[in-house]
């Protein structure tokens, strides 16, 4: 590059200076630090940081989350297919999930889903960052990629772009953006969507795309859950396998379906040290603890068939994980920093809850058989109180220390001998 | 009971640059300064004025508060000037040093039979006592205060920082005289900690509780030895001091002069050839740094380790309570996709596409770069994995931030020092200024109730 030619490093630095002190330099910045790491460095205390920052925290999350997305796309094409087709008799991943028609369709619907996610929210978020004159925060680059995967594969982007303006305004904006939100953005939308709009949220026709258009007609096929089965205590229809529901080939919402690669998801995140491994292995022996409970209220007889919670009841406990939102959950959302416990010995009892209610709210909340997201959104209410009462036995600690220790008087006295000595 | 201390809870910081074991001798610094900044939370008083004749050891100002703690020069020379900043502060004191050398002498004392209060007197009255600093606060001590114990740090775990046991060798004598006085100051122990295989001058001294530390940094810091020993409750007071600032009290009190002599480790990346120096407290810079060369031009000179230090020029001077002096290049510069490359050439606490976990041992180059723009407190438990004190660190900084002072109280704030959140400050994915925050909420306690 001849010196004459400006580089782009140098464009952008004059932009820069030129956009400072302008109401457009938020906007610009978070552009500019999306290209470059900034040139910004340390006045005192530590004169050398670490390499991690922010965005490579969620850039983190996200590099765990596009194995499920991926496979979103390709489940949401198969299951269109299989639902019109019958699910294809000896199954093979090769020849009859990852295929082109699969992917295309898949691609075509749940694209949008992810263009309105992170076109709506990041408008909001460069907004906010103008008119409040602070940086653009890069929390909305993980709530941006989870929200299409927690939601229905046929909602429509209108009530989405609504809810994802509810929820990154009300859910955090409102609070003073990323690191101050009570609740995890990303469900909030997703409450928001299900309180608004319950007919596109639950039911048999909006987890296959396409059965809601063809309902009522002679081409009309059901997308039924595992979950909706069980709750209707439909179980002689109820034709998928363990592993079909561990790999991921059922109905559901776009990336909850593959437990398997969601736990991948978990051990990548685990490994990187980013998210909590106590969250996640708390959630999962609360879950499996209430499973078990149940089971065993159906083992010792005081449920029969004739119960409308007996399908649900009776499902074998640890299949519970496989099915439904609640490994996506845990995984992905209730290990949420900032809306969850910040305490080492609070994240085991929150993470317990959630997996402990996860699977109450799924069996009896006669509405709609999934639970996660709720028991996540109530648990974030509680973490301030759980963090609080750990934080307190610190404190109680400390007391009882200072109990113990004798205090050693200063005296005025000696004071003023000594200021007559040396003066 | 001396007490073997292993720590689990902490980081090392493995840097390039760490000083050659020898020692040459600075060349002679002209001009000698006393930084006001050393001494956080002083008001100066001048005693001398402008163009005034000092001696070393004579007294230039004392302390507002305090009128009989004073604050000498370290050479003899004239006090060419008083560098004021905003609404007349002082913020440094300039002296041009004299050919030849005169001390002011004092009696010499015996610290085995001398009084407390006639140690008090002479450490006051030498310009020896602003090396002795009192935890809560960490400021200078309240020679009032009677402490329950005092507290010695031989051990070095900071990134860079001097090898005491090397700069110590040889003053056994001077640092014993200290500790008798310091045993005379305290009803309770003087505790002196050493590293577990160190061959340390300290661990022969008498009249010391010797400890025995092993771990990662910050087991070095003596807040973490004082919350593992013996931690401070409100209303308590430990003193604390540096070994090389002891040398020059015992010297004191054995010699009856105040000898600013110190041997100083020049590190970092950025020399050439980085090794000791003997020098004097207050003397330029540029005396020693560019006897063992530069790298490059665009550098950071730092007034103590790279995490706790402050920043300084080349031709500043060397702080009052500093034994390093450490050299690292600006990170002033633009990195392309910086934030989801994978990085090999950065210290990284956690694993995401960052690789220095993998590398162990590997000697890292690193900037003063923040890597990154300062956030909200976002994420949470990697403070406590570098944190071995019993305090949380996260809701302490907190509560310091909404300046909340029970909570402050509470959650141990009597117990740190900024120093004690360097390591929280350099892994803090938000890029918060940890000390900043801790020295600000110390300052409103000490304001507010010390």
């Amino acid at each position: 590059m001849s010196d004459k030619r400006l580089t782009l490093k140098k464009r952008l630095h004059i932009l820069k200076h030129h956009y400072r002190d302008t109401k457009w330099a938020p906007a610009f910045n978070a552009l500019h630090t999306f290209l470059y790491t900034p040139n910004e460095t340390t006045h005192s205390g530590s004169h050398i940081r670490s390499a991690d920052d922010l965005k490579r925290t969620m850039n983190t999350v996200i590099m765990a989350l596009i194995p499920v997305l991926l496979f979103g796309i390709f489940n949401t094409g198969f299951q269109h297919y299989a639902a019109i087709n019958g699910f294809p008799s000896d199954f093979s991943v090769m020849r009859d999930f990852l295929t082109w028609d699969n992917f295309w369709l898949g691609f075509i619907t749940v694209l949008p889903l992810v263009i309105v996610s992170y076109g709506v929210g990041l408008g909001i978020e460069f907004l906010f960052a103008v008119i409040k004159k602070h940086e653009v925060e890069e929390g909305y680059l993980v709530t941006g990629m989870l929200v299409p995967l927690i939601v229905p594969i046929d909602i429509p982007l209108w009530m989405l772009a609504v809810a994802v303006a509810f929820g990154v305004v009300i859910g955090k904006e409102v609070f003073g953006g990323t690191g101050m939100n009570i609740l995890n953005p990303a469900l909030t939308i997703r409450a928001f969507l299900f309180f608004a709009y319950p007919t596109w949220m639950s039911g048999d026709l909006v987890w296959v795309h396409g059965a809601v258009e063809n309902a009522g007609t002679p081409d009309a096929f059901s997308g039924e859950t595992v979950l909706g089965y069980l709750a209707q205590n439909n179980v002689s229809e109820f034709g998928h396998t363990v592993s079909d529901m561990f790999f991921g080939f059922i109905p559901g919402s776009v990336g909850e379906t593959s437990t398997f690669l969601i736990v991948l998801g978990g051990l990548f995140l685990i490994f990187s040290k980013i998210a909590s491994w106590r969250i996640m292995v708390s959630a999962v022996i609360g879950a499996l603890a209430m499973g078990l409970i149940f089971n065993g209220v159906v083992n010792a007889g005081w449920i029969t068939d004739s119960s409308p919670f007996y399908g649900l009841m009776s499902f074998p406990f640890w299949e519970h994980l496989i099915v439904g939102g609640i490994a996506f959950g845990i995984v992905y959302m209730a290990t949420d920093p900032v809306t969850g416990t910040q305490t080492n010995r609070g994240k085991w009892i929150y993470g317990f809850f959630i997996g402990f209610m996860s699977i109450m709210i799924r069996v009896f909340n006669p509405a709609y058989p999934e639970g996660v997201f709720l028991a996540i959104l109530l648990m974030n209410v509680f973490a301030p109180t759980i963090d609080h009462y750990v934080v307190r036995g610190n404190v109680r600690r400390r007391m009882k220390r200072l109990k113990h220790a004798t205090i050693i008087a200063s005296t005025d006295n000696e004071m003023e001998k000594l200021k007559a000595e040396t003066i | 009971m001396s007490k073997d201390i292993r720590i689990k809870k902490g980081f090392n910081i493995n840097l390039v640059g760490a000083a050659e074991r020898t020692t040459s001798k600075a060349a002679l610094s002209n001009v000698y300064a006393i930084n006001l900044n050393d001494f956080h939370g002083i008001t100066p008083k001048m005693l001398v004025k402008e163009g005034a004749e000092i001696k070393a050891g004579e007294a230039v100002f004392y302390n507002k508060d305090r009128e009989e703690m004073l604050f000498v020069s370290p050479v003899s020379g004239t006090l060419e000037e008083i560098v004021r900043g905003a609404r007349r502060r002082i913020l440094s004191l300039i002296i041009k040093a004299d050919k030849t050398q005169a001390h002011v002498e004092h009696k010499i004392v015996n610290p085995e039979s001398a009084s407390a209060q006639d140690l008090k007197a002479i450490l006051l009255k030498s310009g020896c006592w602003p090396f002795i600093k009192q935890r809560p606060y960490d400021i200078i001590a309240n020679p009032a205060d009677t402490p329950k114990a005092i507290f010695i740090s031989g051990y070095v775990t900071a990134p860079l920082a001097a090898e005491l046991d090397y700069v110590l060798k040889g003053k056994e004598k001077f640092l014993q005289a200290a500790i008798s006085a310091f045993g005379k100051l305290t009803p309770g122990k003087v505790h002196v900690s050493i590293g577990k295989k160190s061959k340390s001058p300290l661990a022969d001294l008498k009249g010391i509780e010797l400890h025995k530390i092993s771990g990662p940094h910050p087991a070095g810091l003596v807040g973490t030895q004082i919350n593992k020993l013996d931690p401070i409750n409100k209303g308590e007071v430990i003193w604390t001091i540096t070994p090389q600032d002891m040398v020059i009290i015992g010297e004191l009190l054995l010699t009856g002069k105040f000898n600013a002599d110190r041997t100083v480790a020049l590190v970092g990346s950025s020399v050439k050839a980085p090794k000791y120096y003997t020098t004097k407290i207050g003397a330029e810079v540029s005396t020693f740094l560019y006897a063992s060369g530069v790298n490059n031009k665009n550098i950071r000179v730092i007034n103590g380790d790279v995490l706790t230090g402050t920043k300084t020029k080349p031709d500043g001077h060397l702080g009052f309570y500093n034994n390093t002096v450490s050299v690292i290049p600006e990170g002033d510069d633009y990195e392309l996709f910086g934030w989801n490359k994978p990085v090999f050439n950065k210290i990284s606490a956690t694993r995401a596409l960052t690789f220095s976990w993998l590398t162990p041992k590997k000697k890292y180059d690193l900037t003063t770069n923040t890597n990154g723009e300062h956030r909200n407190f976002v994420v949470t438990g990697m403070y406590e994995k570098v944190f071995p004190m019993d305090i949380y660190p996260l809701q302490l900084l907190k509560a310091c931030m909404v300046k909340d002072l029970d909570n402050m109280e509470q959650l141990g704030l009597y117990e740190v020092a900024p120093e004690d959140f360097a390591l929280t400050e350099f892994i803090c994915i938000s890029k918060q200024p940890h000390q900043q925050i801790i020295r600000d909420g110390l300052d409103l306690l000490y304001k507010e109730i010390g």
